[in-house]
């Protein structure tokens, strides 16, 4: 029915290995983010606090534009890869994970955040003075009583890295197999005339990603996602 | 953590299905040249079987640029001589520029099969008329100054849209965003286009579209490039150029 082109499979494939990396990456990195700030306040945190939620607010041309500077050949981090006789990262499918991670940063960690702070350190100390270590803390307390925020995280960064297009557009270049994720392969049907092929593509990511919030908020009715995190995403 | 169980294996699954591009030549391609370089890129890998055409679309300025910050692309086929020439001395060609086709702008009005003159697009019933960015798009550069020889330029100023490259320009105006545009012919020569709905802008009026590729300093290592420049030469894709508006230099 949906008659998809090779070109279009190559697309999807694509997109759903950056989504997967982002998402991955993006649990590890934001989770001792989320825990750091959950705890206490001071200036640093408010000011890290900020740095991680620009994404947000920052037109994603700002981003890919920084981005495209900094690790094109001649940029900071591009020079100095190619000093050790590697790639730069600009137009490259690493290059545009990079900037997958950090332009959904902040759906991964706020929602963490939030769980975090509303666990808060009661259990923490309880299991500890049970003789709990530090890692048996990690998996028998903070794992399952968080358990809401990560799925609420992950599924935030996927659908999100899924929708990205400007870093993509100014970072990757397009390049088939390698940079030319779904949303720049529908502009690109839609440039060369051949609106059928965008509207199928469209429709497609259209359904995927009601599906998903679907499913999000369907799982948050029945079984709310930890303490405080009720009605996010 | 059956979620953390389930993300490993399924980002196992995809580093071990990597994709395995055996030979390929990336191209960076004029958005003018969108559907000639389809077909020949197809023709090619049928001639070549072990070689894969990459193809990347956009303006031919946006691919300098990217070209220059590093882009992976190891030919480059441009809208105009311009483009590649600045390429070429800035260091990253390793071929001078050598035209490779002549592309020819055309008036399109789908709305309208009667051919309508340019002094028209001043009149009032003309609301948007798309071209596309003169800055770095080869086709909006000639379309601009098609609109200056004929004194339109600033009449026409609060009607004009502008598509970041031609192909996109004709994207505004077959979605009817635009009424009407200046771009290529080898856009609009297509099976679903009825040639009534566009005319030949003369040719004249504006410095000539002659179109250029280099094999950039990356290309030089990729055998499979220089086996596309001379497939390019060929006969057979002098037809398939021709078959979709552009002449070929002699």
């Amino acid at each position: 029915m949906l008659n998809l082109s090779p070109q279009d499979w190559q697309g999807i494939w694509l997109t759903l290995k950056l989504c997967c990396y982002t998402t991955l990456i993006l649990l590890v990195v934001a989770t001792p983010i989320a825990w750091w700030l959950a705890r206490g306040h001071s200036l640093i945190k408010t000011l890290v606090q900020a740095i991680v939620a620009l994404p947000l607010v920052l037109p994603p041309t700002v981003l890919g534009f920084y981005l495209l500077t900094a690790l094109g050949p001649k940029g900071p981090v591009g020079g100095a890869l190619v000093a050790m006789g590697l790639q730069p990262l600009a137009f490259t499918f690493n290059g545009i994970l990079l900037g997958s991670v950090i332009y959904s940063l902040p759906f991964a960690v706020q929602p963490l955040q939030q769980a975090f702070t509303a666990m808060g350190q009661r259990p923490l100390e309880v299991a500890a003075s049970l003789g709990a270590g530090p890692i048996a803390r990690l998996y028998s307390v903070v794992l399952p009583l968080c358990k809401g925020g990560f799925v609420v995280a992950a599924t935030l960064a996927f659908a999100h890295t899924l929708g990205e297009f400007g870093v993509v557009l100014m970072l990757g270049g397009s390049i088939p197999g390698e940079t030319r994720v779904l949303s720049i392969l529908i502009y690109d049907h839609a440039e060369s005339l051949d609106f059928a092929a965008a509207q199928r593509l469209a429709l497609l990511l259209l359904a995927f990603s009601f599906a998903v919030l679907f499913v999000v908020y369907g799982l948050n009715r029945r079984r709310p996602f930890g303490p405080g995190v009720k009605n996010h995403a | 953590m059956t979620i953390f169980k389930k993300l490993l294996a399924a980002s196992a699954l995809l580093l071990l299905t990597q994709f395995a591009y055996g030979q390929t030549v990336t191209v960076a391609t004029a958005a003018s040249v969108r559907y000639a370089m389809d077909e020949l890129a197809a023709d090619f890998h049928q001639q070549y079987p072990k070689w894969q055409l990459r193809v990347v679309y956009g303006s031919s300025g946006k691919l300098t640029a990217q070209i220059q910050n590093g882009a992976p692309f190891d030919l480059f086929y441009a809208a105009d001589m311009h483009w590649p020439q600045l390429l070429e001395k800035g260091g990253f060609a390793a071929t001078k520029t050598q035209p490779y086709a002549v592309g020819r702008l055309v008036l399109w009005h789908p709305g309208s099969t009667q051919p309508i003159a340019l002094d028209d697009l001043a009149s009032a019933s003309v609301h948007r008329l798309a071209i596309a960015q003169p800055s770095h798009a080869p086709y909006g550069l000639r379309a601009q100054q098609v609109l200056q020889a004929k004194g339109l330029w600033q009449k026409v100023q609060s009607k004009l849209v502008f598509g970041e490259n031609i192909g996109q320009t004709a994207q505004m105006v077959k979605s009817g965003a635009a009424q009407m545009g200046l771009v290529a012919l080898s856009l609009v020569k297509t099976p679903d286009v009825d040639p009534k709905t566009y005319q030949l802008v003369d040719a004249s009026l504006h410095q000539p579209l002659v179109q250029g590729f280099i094999v950039t300093k990356q290309g030089e290592k990729n055998a499979g490039a220089k086996l596309f420049v001379t497939f390019m030469h060929s006969p057979k894709a002098a037809k398939v150029l021709e078959k979709h508006g552009f002449q070929t230099p002699n």
